[in-house]
């Protein structure tokens, strides 16, 4: 086949994968007019923003993001500084005991979720944390602190130890290196891993469902699910708008990092 | 001549018990987050295995305990015809899932390396895009696009021909799965593509460029050079996806819709939250979850294995 045909193949692949996204951002600026209308509008020629103001004036959607928010910044600020210190060991140490961790660690991410909501909602439940942010939190820990730790650990495997003997020699203290040498350069790997923690909190779904009962309790994931709701007359402008603000922070963060953590799930693998 | 001795010992006692500190430094490093994988995970899994013993219902549930019934709640799960239907049909709903995943994955990270460089980008970054799509909002444009009244997908099949307008996606157990494996094999594709597609640029040029002057064809190359290079990432690709596709919640949970969920679509996470979770079961719900959990256990032993080799490795 000549190249000019394997690049048409390419496009269609393009359009079938992308059209998805395209079409909720189509839906999102078009008048309700032209969305239940039998024959589609492609573009929105007469773009609107009124469903982008009907969602975020929808009840509950500014408490919600902020229920995201919080939930989603106290999970990862804990996991983050917990997992670092474990992928510091995992990463620098050889100590009897390790091969069990990381076996532990990589085994809970593979844990379907479904699995584990029973459990939880149960154990939650005798301490009076189900319908709590804190409850949320705690469930989220399950995935996020085992993902950040092997995440981490390979970020540290790709700095050079001597870096951290060298200052040794020169009388560093422990703390010092930590501290002067592999904080700093960790930097970039914290960030990235933050970011991805950040992403996967956010788009979680089934525990907070299942947690979660108060409108003004849920997250941003949660209340999008309940949009549609019951109603006859559905309201396709407005969900499409609300899909699309839901999705833009994470789309905007993904785009950041993925370049980075996109072979963590696969790292070694792939050498590249 | 005793003080040289003192301070030799002070100086053997300290190096002893730096040595001592240095060999526990990774106990201390990994300490808090066992504690905290302990409290979230390990004391609910605890309760995981109690309660699939106990009668556990709503009641219970506020009396925070239930009577000791033994084995009962899994005898029950286990002669339960709805368990074993939902189990064969979630083994081939993944077998499906994943075999269209992995074989359309390949299909277009070999096609990535055909085009020009300008459709190659193009094609790469929207398939970041749609890896970046959350699961949820992904459900809700399904929902919208397969709309039988106004979805776009009837509408372009009705103008090819394909169908007739108005069709309702929803109406056949077998058509809402099929909705499901679309949604999930559509935001499977990009890790996949991407990975493979890095894992191509690990074949060497030379060997393919030989095989070919000698006149082997395209798939003999294929099958005898690329695919042998592959088999490692092909085999954690398809591990991870035969271990997420037999877990999967939110996809068909979403998409089929509490009001159409029922005995007869039931994969095996919809199956143990309707069972568990919605009949407030939870003791028959925790019988469900030890078995599904031993079964992806068992289908996560290759994946483990290998990513611990991985982990072996120290810096």
């Amino acid at each position: 086949m000549k190249r000019w045909g394997w690049n048409a193949l390419g496009l269609a692949v393009f359009v079938v994968m992308v059209f998805p996204v395209f079409w909720m951002m189509s839906t999102a600026f078009k008048p309700d007019d032209k969305i239940t209308s039998l024959t589609p509008t492609w573009f929105p020629l007469h773009p609107t923003l009124s469903h982008f103001g009907a969602a975020i004036h929808k009840p509950y959607f500014w408490q919600d993001v902020k229920n995201s928010v919080i939930i989603v910044v106290v999970t990862v600020a804990i996991s983050i500084v917990l997992a670092f210190l474990a992928a510091v060991a995992v990463a620098r140490y050889r100590f009897t005991g390790r091969k069990a961790f990381i076996v532990l660690v990589i085994g809970i991410q593979m844990l379907p979720q479904a699995g584990l909501i029973i459990p939880l909602y149960v154990a939650l439940a005798r301490y009076h944390q189900t319908n709590t942010l804190t409850g949320v939190i705690i469930t989220y820990m399950t995935f996020v602190l085992p993902f950040s730790v092997w995440t981490l650990r390979g970020f540290l495997i790709g700095i050079p130890k001597e870096l951290e003997e060298a200052a040794m020699v020169d009388g560093s203290t422990r703390l010092g290196v930590f501290v002067k040498i592999l904080l700093p350069l960790m930097a970039p790997g914290l960030v990235a891993t933050s970011v991805f923690a950040f992403i996967t909190s956010w788009n979680e779904y089934i525990f907070a469902r299942v947690l979660l009962n108060d409108q003004g309790k849920q997250t941003a994931t949660v209340w999008l699910s309940y949009f549609l709701g019951t109603s006859r007359n559905t309201d396709w402008g407005g969900l499409m708008a609300a899909s699309t603000l839901t999705a833009i922070p994470v789309v905007i963060f993904f785009l950041l990092v993925q370049r980075r953590i996109a072979f963590g799930l696969t790292a070694g693998a792939v050498k590249g | 001549m005793e003080v040289v001795g003192a301070v030799e010992a002070l100086h053997h006692r300290s190096r002893r018990r730096r040595r001592f500190f240095e060999a526990s430094t990774p106990y201390w490093l990994i300490a808090p987050i066992v504690a905290a994988i302990g409290l979230v995970l390990g004391y609910p899994l605890y309760w995981l295995v109690r309660l699939s013993l106990e009668h556990y219902g709503l009641f219970e549930l506020i009396r925070h305990a239930g009577p000791y019934i033994g084995l009962h709640n899994y005898g029950s799960v286990l002669h339960d015809s709805i368990f074993w239907h939902t189990l064969l049909r979630t083994v081939i709903f993944t077998a499906v899932n994943v075999a269209a995943t992995i074989v359309i994955g390949m299909l277009i990270a070999l096609l990535l390396r055909q085009v020009s460089a300008w459709v190659r980008i193009l094609l790469t970054s929207g398939l970041v895009l749609v890896w970046s799509m959350p699961v949820v909002v992904a459900a809700q444009i399904w929902i919208w696009m397969t709309n039988y009244q106004n979805g776009v997908v009837n509408y372009v099949l009705a103008q090819l021909h394909l169908s007739r307008t108005q069709h309702d996606w929803y109406a056949s157990t077998f058509s809402q799965l099929s909705m499901v494996t679309l949604l999930i094999v559509w935001g499977a594709l990009p890790f996949v593509v991407i990975t493979l597609y890095a894992g191509l640029a690990q074949v060497p040029g030379e060997l393919v460029e030989a095989a070919s002057v000698d006149g082997a064809p395209p798939w003999r190359v294929f099958f005898d050079i690329t695919l042998p290079i592959l088999r490692p990432i092909l085999l954690i690709l398809t591990s991870l996806s035969i271990i997420w596709d037999f877990g999967v919640f939110t996809q068909p949970y979403l998409l089929i819709g509490q009001a159409k969920t029922q005995p007869g679509n039931f994969l095996m996470s919809t199956y143990l939250f309707e069972e568990g979770y919605f009949k407030t079961d939870f003791g028959r719900g925790a019988a469900i979850s030890i078995l599904m959990l031993v079964m992806v256990a068992i289908l996560s032993v290759v994946y483990v294995r290998k990513m611990v080799r991985i982990g072996e490795e120290v810096a």
